[in-house]
């Protein structure tokens, strides 16, 4: 049972959908209760940074994340947003990061006669750093969708699993221990993301 | 990124699939359900359905048949028509809409772009800019299906949208709907130097060499009806997407 994190600013329809199709079960959790419970967690997120990260602190999922993680072995996969979530902080808002990561989240710059747009939207191919379960049997040629302005730079280059391309490298997978994160959708990414989703429900 | 990304838009109306020339005469080609399955096996880049029986009325989407839709879709999804306020844009991305495309509305209360940017970020935000030439070959932007002329400049729209906070710009020219005569460059071109949010070129698109083309003039996602749901010369209804390394060499 996969439990998807529930902290009203997001499209979680997607990810249900596709989990779904999988066939792996899962269920929306909302309050810091229920995610104690949880075996494995998908933090998902779209929009601003501080917005999320004022849903996770208002309702108490923030600190509830933190403990369980950080001092257990739940697995958590943050995704796009829920991934930059992860780190320290980022460029586009004041509030603090769960610090799961050591990171922090970059906006995308490019000199201005770069035809380069942002936000970054599009698909791309991973080029893998270190192996992973996540990554298990994943073909060469997977390729991800992308959509997002800002993006992880982590301290540690063990932490970074994949980077992907956009006017240069960026990071597009992290793991730390049982904290990973994917800068892509999955949910979104056809059968590519079907087999890092199965991964993920098999660890 | 890979490519430029190749967008198949879908008209819907009264729950079925048509296609339109020129915003009018829409045909009908079948059932949408059956063609996402069909686009999903394809593995498209992204997928786009417009239902144009909606637009510029107070119609609300049609919730129940946009979750089946979006239960197969395993590709990005966008969805305009009838989206007139932020409860609509809130129910649409809880059934799993990832983009509402917005047209009329945007127009008419601007607000509704920066409500849905706050709600979901600027990236679930896509402003419809329809486009067509005048008399004397000037470019004017149109809403409620081609029907209301606004009298404005499409690159200077565009900024206002992109201000708003639209995450990208759909730019629709109306005088090459389903006319596969190719895509207007010329307009494609002048809204993708004016703005920073990428555009996504619409409109004429018959073959490949269109698609690179629009790529050249600036756009960051080419879509295309037509193309991608009729065949031949006497416009067999047969939904295709290019195969995807004849994409890869296409935008080397």
């Amino acid at each position: 049972m996969i439990s998807v994190v529930d902290y009203g600013v997001c499209n979680l329809g997607s990810m249900l959908n596709m989990l779904r199709k999988i066939g792996v079960p899962a269920q929306l959790v909302s309050t810091p209760a229920e995610l104690s419970l949880a075996k494995k967690i998908i933090l998902p997120g779209v929009g601003a940074f501080d917005n999320g990260m004022r849903a996770l602190t208002e309702r108490g999922l923030a600190e509830a994340l933190r403990s369980k993680v950080a001092h257990g072995e739940t697995p958590l996969l943050g995704v796009c947003l829920g991934m930059q979530m992860l780190g320290r902080g980022s460029e586009e808002g004041a509030l603090r990061g769960l610090g799961l990561i050591d990171a922090d989240a970059h906006r995308f710059r490019f000199a201005p006669e770069s035809r380069l747009k942002v936000p970054h939207m599009g698909w791309s191919h991973l080029d893998r750093l270190h192996e992973c379960a996540l990554l298990r049997d994943l073909e060469n040629e997977s390729r991800f969708y992308f959509c997002h302005s800002y993006h992880l730079v982590c301290d540690s280059p063990h932490d970074v699993l994949a980077n992907a391309g956009y006017g240069g490298g960026f990071v597009a997978m992290v793991h730390h221990k049982n904290v990973f994160g994917v800068q892509f959708h999955p949910e979104k990414s056809h059968r590519f993301g079907m087999a890092l989703l199965h991964n993920f429900a098999r660890m | 990124m890979l490519h430029t990304r190749v967008i198949p838009c879908l008209l819907m109306r009264n729950q079925g699939l048509v296609k339109t020339v020129k915003f009018k005469d829409s045909r009908y080609i079948g059932d949408p359900i059956n063609a996402v399955r069909i686009f999903n096996e394809k593995e498209v880049d992204e997928l786009m359905f417009l239902d144009i029986g909606n637009s510029g009325k107070s119609v609300s989407p049609d919730f129940e048949l946009l979750s089946d839709i979006a239960s197969e879709a395993f590709m990005p999804f966008a969805y305009g028509g009838g989206v007139t306020n932020i409860d609509q844009v809130k129910r649409l991305y809880a059934v799993g809409v990832e983009k509402v495309v917005l047209n009329t509305a945007a127009a008419e209360r601007p607000h509704l772009v920066s409500e849905a940017a706050r709600l979901a970020g600027s990236s679930g935000v896509i402003v419809s800019v329809d486009v067509r030439r005048n008399w004397r070959g000037r470019h004017s932007v149109h809403v409620a299906s081609g029907t209301k002329d606004l009298k404005r400049d499409p690159a200077e729209y565009a900024c206002e949208m992109e201000r708003l906070g639209a995450g990208e710009i759909l730019l629709n020219s109306i005088d090459r709907d389903g006319t596969k005569s190719g895509y207007d460059l010329e307009l494609i071109e002048r809204v993708c130097k004016a703005v920073s949010i990428p555009v996504v070129a619409s409109g004429g698109a018959a073959g490949l060499s269109d698609l690179r083309q629009a790529a050249d003039a600036g756009a960051s996602g080419l879509a295309a009806g037509s193309m991608f749901v009729y065949h031949g010369k006497h416009d067999a209804v047969l939904i295709t997407y290019p195969e995807y390394d004849q994409l890869e060499r296409l935008f080397k």
